[in-house]
């Protein structure tokens, strides 16, 4: 296993005097909560990604935003390493502490700092959850468009710096597309408002660049979001098919008749089979695959795309299609999708989900292949896929507690990612690089764009201590165990030593 | 798809930026050059991007598609057309031969913006010749992709000033089933307020304009949706053709001699006290000045409510972009550093420090 921190491949860390910064800490901020006891830095020794932990140095609960600026004013002047978490709900390990580093925790600015109908926009800090946008905005008819499958728990700040996405994306876009103004401390502590109240601002679209960093950049203090009118109604299709092709195909067919569905989402049999024993959606459980085609907007608009919509999956070779004949039904088919993953987990002690996105038109040969990887390192995987949108979540079942498994488990998501980019996608189209896609980043980019990405992060900080490890590898870490990105058939970094 | 005139010319480009980067000179990036009038005047050898030009791939049912910088924006629209699909933003040309590098590089969307989303909200991928003297890819074909920081969206409304856009592949949609225009006499407190209104509410609207005396609209969506926002809106009947001619900065308002300024706001913004005629677009969030006002008093009155200004008239400011507060401009010169560190591509064009 090489996921955590390597001062070998990943650069060497400053030694911090722990005491000494703790001390230092306490003097200049008599009233912050700090945890720097064993007992209570475990809860914190990870995120989402629960399989890698590491127990960080020292804790910071701040409740203002002094305390935030002296903190990351502190850890500069001491050059110690700060990781940003926020509600700790991240997939990818983004906010995996370090042994030398701070963990700088924003839960605490929870505030729903206020909610303009006529503008549309909420302004809230960093720690409020997802859900709670949509919950404050919900009187005045208005809504938060993106919804992570977390988005009870998930808060806006990390939503920000992982760029998230959710079952709405085609439509209603990812995160970037639905921020206005981020207020940020730079890693010296010193405020800067990317974006503004209006459409766009004056300068280069750094608010752009800083959605998705990864905490690598800035510490987010503040978020205003954009809010939509909620749809007048919802009516969602499940269709079920014989074949995944077939199913993938009816994807497009969709697309291609000029209808954007609100969600479009599809799971292949073993998903299907672990969601109806858990939820009891109704969904077909001897189907290859089912499709939730998910139509919104005005009353008549969605009546005519249903109709619509349910041609072109009968053409396309639906066995059955079945329109949700009320609110509860329809409630019902998405608990099934929305619980898939727990669903799976049922199945097996422990689940992997990845998350590669690929062009939709090769999904087939996609799924083909990874049936043949499952086979071959001998894992079964459950494939939930968010069809509209080309984002798959092969879930890899396996059981930590074999010899072996985890690293077979990692083994295979590694390939499914690298298969990803050969057929023209991504190795990650919601949750992150983090620390967890790291290697596999060696696959999508080449050392040249990486020593790019590296120049990006020295205009915002120069000593790398935000987030040191996460979301671009070093050119070392590449060449020692990056997928091989073999350029014109030479090796990578020919420049580097091996060892 | 593929037109005669068709090139992949990257090698030639790459190596011009190779030899300028060696020879410290500086490059003045150009396609059409019909955004010349935008942004501050560089000096530096021409670098015609027109030579790489084609359509790289298009497959409707993706909804992707992948063009080189040098591709009139006319012919992408064309070949989107013939499948009813669009680029929702509506970005304008501002010249017949305006190319999709210099469309990704001013960033400037149209009428539909605040509905559907700006040019930047539809890049997904961009091939980039760099500071360094490489021809890279960032981004890709597909509607999510988090790996690494967001380049491609960084290039949008550039300016040229980051390195030369080679190719890009943008998110494009089909076309609404149903469009139509209205026009409604009404002031214009009257009109932010009602727009203010509706916007909380799921009308069809993917358009309104002020013009000081009319509002404005275009209602896009079902046959159904758009006929029952025509019913409870009423008004009359709009040719479609205004809002290119809004866009393109051919209606009569553009035409008189006073300089003109763009003015962002928030949408709720209550009509601006300035010297001179306005237009509002964009639901309130782009107003059109023609004014003789001073530069400085424009951007004080505009800044007070939360806004800012760019000068449309060429020559007239000194800096035609709103300037940076300092802490922002640092970050903008640290990045211009990090990723074009000989200062070649387009100096001066944004701001003079960068």
């Amino acid at each position: 296993m090489n996921i955590l921190y390597d001062e070998r491949f990943d650069g060497v860390l400053p030694d911090v005097d722990k005491n000494a910064l703790l001390v230092s800490l306490q003097t200049q901020m008599p009233e912050l909560e700090i945890l720097h006891q064993q007992e209570e830095l475990k809860p914190y020794e990870c995120d989402g990604l629960s399989a890698y932990r590491t127990t960080p140095m020292l804790v910071v609960l701040p409740r203002e935003l002094a305390q935030v600026q002296g903190v990351l004013r502190v850890c500069h002047d001491r050059q110690v390493p700060v990781v940003v978490r926020g509600a700790g709900t991240g997939l990818s390990g983004g906010a995996l502490p370090l042994e030398k580093g701070v963990l700088l925790v924003m839960a605490r600015f929870n505030n729903i700092l206020g909610i303009d109908p006529a503008a549309r926009t909420a302004r809230v800090q960093p720690g409020v959850r997802n859900l709670a946008i949509s919950q404050a905005a919900a009187p005045f008819g208005l809504y938060y468009a993106p919804d992570p499958s977390s988005q009870i728990a998930c808060s806006i700040g990390g939503n920000v710096a992982e760029n998230a996405g959710g079952v709405h994306c085609l439509k209603y876009g990812l995160t970037v597309h639905n921020v206005l103004k981020v207020d940020i401390l730079t890693v010296d502590g010193e405020s800067l408002t990317l974006g503004s109240n209006a459409l766009d601002s004056p300068g280069l679209d750094l608010l752009a660049l800083f959605t998705g960093s990864e905490g690598m950049l800035g510490v987010i203090t503040e978020v205003t979001v954009k809010l939509l009118p909620k749809p007048q109604t919802a009516k969602v299709l499940l269709a079920a098919f014989d074949s995944v092709e077939k199913a993938g195909r009816a994807v497009g067919d969709i697309i291609a008749a000029g209808i954007i569905p609100g969600g479009l989402e599809m799971m292949d049999n073993l998903a299907i089979r672990a969601a109806e024993d858990f939820i009891h959606a109704g969904y077909p459980v001897e189907a290859e695959a089912i499709l939730l085609c998910e139509l919104d907007g005005v009353e008549a608009d969605v009546h005519d795309d249903c109709d619509r919509v349910r041609q072109v999956l009968v053409m396309a070779g639906a066995t059955e299609v079945r329109l949700a004949k009320d609110e509860a039904e329809r409630v019902r088919f998405w608990a099934g999708r929305k619980n898939a993953f727990p669903a799976v987990g049922r199945l097996s002690p422990d689940y992997y989900c990845m998350d590669g996105t690929i062009p939709r038109r090769e999904l087939p040969g996609v799924l083909q292949a990874i049936a043949q990887l499952s086979a071959e390192y001998d894992l079964r995987v459950a494939n939930v896929f968010h069809a509209g949108d080309g984002n798959m979540h092969p879930l890899i079942l396996f059981d930590a507690n074999q010899p072996g498994e985890l690293d077979r488990a990692e083994a295979l998501g590694g390939k499914i990612l690298e298969l990803c980019v050969k057929v023209g996608g991504s190795i990650t189209g919601e949750h992150g690089v983090g620390r967890e896609k790291i290697n596999q980043m060696c696959a999508q980019f080449n050392s040249d764009e990486l020593t790019l990405f590296h120049a990006v992060k020295a205009a915002f900080d120069p000593g790398g201590l935000l987030n040191p490890g996460k979301n671009i590898p070093t050119l070392h870490r590449c060449a020692e165990f990056g997928a091989m990105h073999v350029h014109m058939g030479q090796m990578p970094f020919p420049e580097l030593e091996r060892f | 798809m593929r037109s005669a005139h068709d090139t992949d010319n990257s090698d030639a480009l790459l190596e011009q930026v190779n030899r300028a980067l060696q020879n410290a000179t500086p490059l003045r990036i150009q396609g059409s050059n019909s955004k010349a009038f935008l942004g501050r005047t560089t000096v530096g050898e021409l670098i015609d991007t027109r030579s790489h030009r084609g359509i790289v791939s298009y497959d409707p049912t993706e909804l992707v598609v992948t063009v080189r910088c040098g591709t009139p924006l006319a012919e992408l629209a064309q070949v989107l057309d013939a499948s009813q699909q669009m680029l929702p933003c509506e970005p304008p040309g501002f010249g017949d031969g305006a190319t999709v590098g210099g469309m990704i590089a001013a960033g400037i969307s149209g009428p539909r913006r605040p509905w559907s989303g700006s040019v930047r909200d539809f890049v997904l991928g961009t091939r980039l010749i760099t500071g360094y003297g490489k021809h890279l890819r960032f981004g890709g074909e597909v509607m999510k992709n988090v790996a690494g920081y967001d380049l491609s969206r960084l290039m949008a409304g550039s300016y040229g000033c980051l390195g030369l856009i080679t190719e890009v592949s943008l998110k494009v949609l089909p076309k609404p089933r149903r469009s139509l225009s209205i026009s409604l006499e009404m002031d214009i407190d009257r009109a932010l307020l009602r727009l203010a209104e509706w916007g909380q509410q799921p009308l069809p609207i993917s358009a309104a304009c002020h013009d000081g005396e009319r509002l404005h609209l275009r209602l896009e969506g079902g046959e159904g949706s758009v006929a029952a926002a025509q019913d409870r809106l009423g008004g009359e009947r709009l040719d479609a053709s205004y809002w290119a001619d809004l866009n393109e900065h051919r209606l009569e308002f553009f035409g008189q001699d006073e300089p003109l300024w763009r003015l962002s706001l928030p949408n709720n913004v209550p009509k601006v006290s300035l010297p001179g005629r306005q237009l509002i677009d964009w639901g309130g969030s782009q107003r059109w000045l023609k004014s003789d006002a001073p530069d400085s008093f424009i951007r004080q009155v505009v800044d007070e409510v939360g806004g800012h200004v760019t000068c449309y008239s060429h020559g007239l400011a000194e800096s035609p972009f709103q300037p940076l507060p300092n802490a922002l401009s640092r970050v903008h010169r640290n990045l211009k550093k990090q990723l074009d560190p000989k200062g070649i591509f387009n100096p001066g064009r944004l701001y003079e420090e960068l």
